[in-house]
């Protein structure tokens, strides 16, 4: 099943709702991680509603494409899109983080369209190339797509597998890199430099594509580009910005791990119209 | 004599057997093919078997990947690196996932010999038992190796399985493998002796020896430490009073605090432990290690000897 494309605008305004779903459940839970949330949610809205094949209603559908969030912290992104494209009621968005919720903290396979945990940062990459390999031994034309953080890069594990869908030219991987400079401790040049990180991934046999990770025309292109390599694995390295979409959040590192109070959500959701 | 073999023989020989009944098995292994003997698969399988070079932690979340794709995924290395390497990954892309991953380790215990402490795993039932959903099996000998293999195959989840790099005498009359159900090798009410491994060829010496001297020791090989055989140990504990384990592993966090914790919750006796205590390997022949870190039949009959009262 090939989802319903939507027009850049529609794919904007669908990237505003999931904005201010994020805002409501972490200020619901109290408790979460908004920065990569906000910073990846342009990326993740066009991927599931322009490019994933999936069926929503079979969620084990054999030749879907596969994705994986392996910077699992973001997962309350993930969540809002799930319940948007009909894995599950928008109302269990609002248990996020509870006891006994389909949606914990960090993702599990009790929420219908997790393939895998994560939450463990730097194994989404080997998770991702093992569907890839899977796909290969079957012969199936199905992609797998995974989303990554640059703080997460700084994983030895990360490099440890591009090494590896490199050396196994897995042209169906896809990863997309949420750069958005920050992680919890400042920014990643002064914690721990990444920098030539294009030059690092093409070193590691990969077709790399740099991008505006907020506009939707260069996100899609992207994706279509990406599906073009046919001798490599592809990574979209997107420059975002941390909690893109709400002023007090963009760029400010506390908001990594914070959730917003109620009338700090109160004022964002203002910005969010 | 009994026969003698190289578990991990008996292992690639199975994973063959298993390759052609069921195209859903992949192999992986971390530059150690030879040695581990999954290169038998990888001659006959070349599509289905992956080779992540030396890059552990990486091979262990590649095959949730492809079990989160319907796989059922051996994968191999030495024990050490496969439990303590990749351990985070085991823990989350593995057991939370509660994927049908099957961790196949060789080379562990004291008995890998001259390459030394860093190669000897004395801790990875102990890693491997603190996580939920993780089955263990540590068979006694060659053809208990492709029960455990062919079991594990068979049995949703993931499994750790524990195999050594030297040869292992047959263990005649063992009876059935059944995963979580030990085998009464030996009936006797004087004392239990519960071994896993290469220490149940040693218990089974220690019997012999100490019947000789008019003690009748029950010998249990516990080749599934999860799950574990609970009714075994307890109608052991009841009936002998007196209960010896005995593992090529470190005291701590193995197969005797497994039977410990048992014990302990619902009928205490006394527990004795025949493992490596607290200390790291060496370099050394196999024969002289065992001697080394008091793992010989004699150590066990020692044992015996001076707890039974």
């Amino acid at each position: 099943m090939v989802n319903n494309q939507l027009s850049i605008k529609e794919l904007e305004a669908k990237a505003k709702e999931i904005r201010r779903l994020i805002i409501q459940m972490l200020a619901k839970a109290g408790s979460g991680h908004p920065g990569g949330s906000l910073s990846a949610t342009d990326l993740i809205t066009a991927l599931y509603f322009n490019v994933l094949r999936f069926d929503s209603n079979n969620p084990l559908w054999p030749d879907r494409d596969r994705f994986h969030m392996s910077k699992g912290h973001c997962c309350p992104l993930w969540y809002a899109v799930l319940a948007q494209t009909g894995y599950f009621d928008k109302k269990e968005l609002f248990t996020l983080r509870q006891l006994g919720s389909i949606l914990q903290g960090h993702p599990a396979r009790s929420t219908p369209g997790v393939e895998s945990a994560s939450g463990s940062l730097g194994q989404g990459l080997s998770i991702a190339l093992g569907m890839s390999l899977a796909a290969k031994i079957d012969k199936k034309d199905y992609r797998v797509y995974v989303l990554l953080g640059d703080g997460e890069v700084q994983e030895g594990n990360v490099w440890e597998a591009a090494m590896a869908a490199g050396h196994f030219s897995c042209s169906n991987l896809c990863a997309i890199l949420d750069s958005n400079g920050c992680q919890i401790d400042g920014r990643c040049e002064d914690i721990m430099g990444l920098e030539p990180l294009a030059a690092k991934w093409q070193a590691f046999g990969w077709h790399v594509i740099e991008i505006n990770g907020h506009d939707m025309a260069q996100i899609l292109s992207a994706y279509q580009q990406a599906k073009t390599i046919k001798d490599k694995p592809v990574i979209i390295i997107a420059h975002t910005v941390k909690g893109k979409g709400v002023s007090f959040m963009e760029g400010v590192i506390g908001f990594h791990g914070k959730a917003p109070t109620q009338e700090e959500a109160e004022r964002a959701l203002k910005e969010l119209i | 004599m009994a026969d003698q073999f190289y578990q991990r023989d008996i292992y690639g020989e199975t994973l063959v057997k298993l390759g052609s009944l069921d195209k859903n098995i992949v192999v992986l292994d971390a530059d150690l093919s030879s040695s581990t003997r999954t290169n038998l698969f990888a001659k006959k399988f070349p599509d289905r078997f992956f080779n992540f070079g030396v890059a552990e932690q990486n091979m262990i979340a590649t095959a949730a990947g492809l079990a989160s794709c319907g796989k059922t995924v051996f994968v191999s290395t030495f024990a050490v690196f496969a439990s303590g390497r990749a351990w985070d990954q085991v823990r989350i892309a593995v057991s939370y996932n509660n994927f049908n991953v099957k961790i196949v380790a060789t080379h562990a215990g004291i008995t890998v010999g001259p390459d030394g402490a860093s190669h000897q795993a004395l801790e990875d039932i102990a890693l491997m038992r603190v996580l939920a959903n993780m089955n263990i099996i540590v068979p006694c000998d060659g053809p208990q190796t492709a029960d455990a293999i062919m079991s594990a195959a068979s049995c949703p989840g993931p499994f750790y399985i524990r195999l050594g790099r030297s040869k292992f005498s047959t263990i005649e009359n063992k009876g059935e493998f059944k995963l979580g159900q030990a085998q009464l090798l030996t009936q006797g009410n004087d004392v239990t002796i519960v071994a896993c491994g290469i220490m149940v060829s040693e218990a089974l010496l220690a019997v012999k020896n100490l019947s000789q001297k008019g003690i009748k020791a029950r010998l249990i090989n516990m080749h599934s430490i999860r799950p574990l055989d609970k009714e075994i140990i307890l109608k052991a504990a009841s009936e002998t009073k007196l209960i010896i384990v005995c593992e090529e592993h470190n005291t701590i966090g193995g197969l005797a605090s497994s039977i410990d914790e048992v014990v302990a919750e619902n009928f205490p006796v006394k527990v004795i432990r025949v493992g490596v205590r607290n200390r790291f390997g060496q370099s050394g022949e196999p024969e002289e290690l065992l001697k080394e870190y008091n793992l010989t039949n004699l150590d066990i009959e020692k044992a015996v000897l001076s707890n039974i009262s």
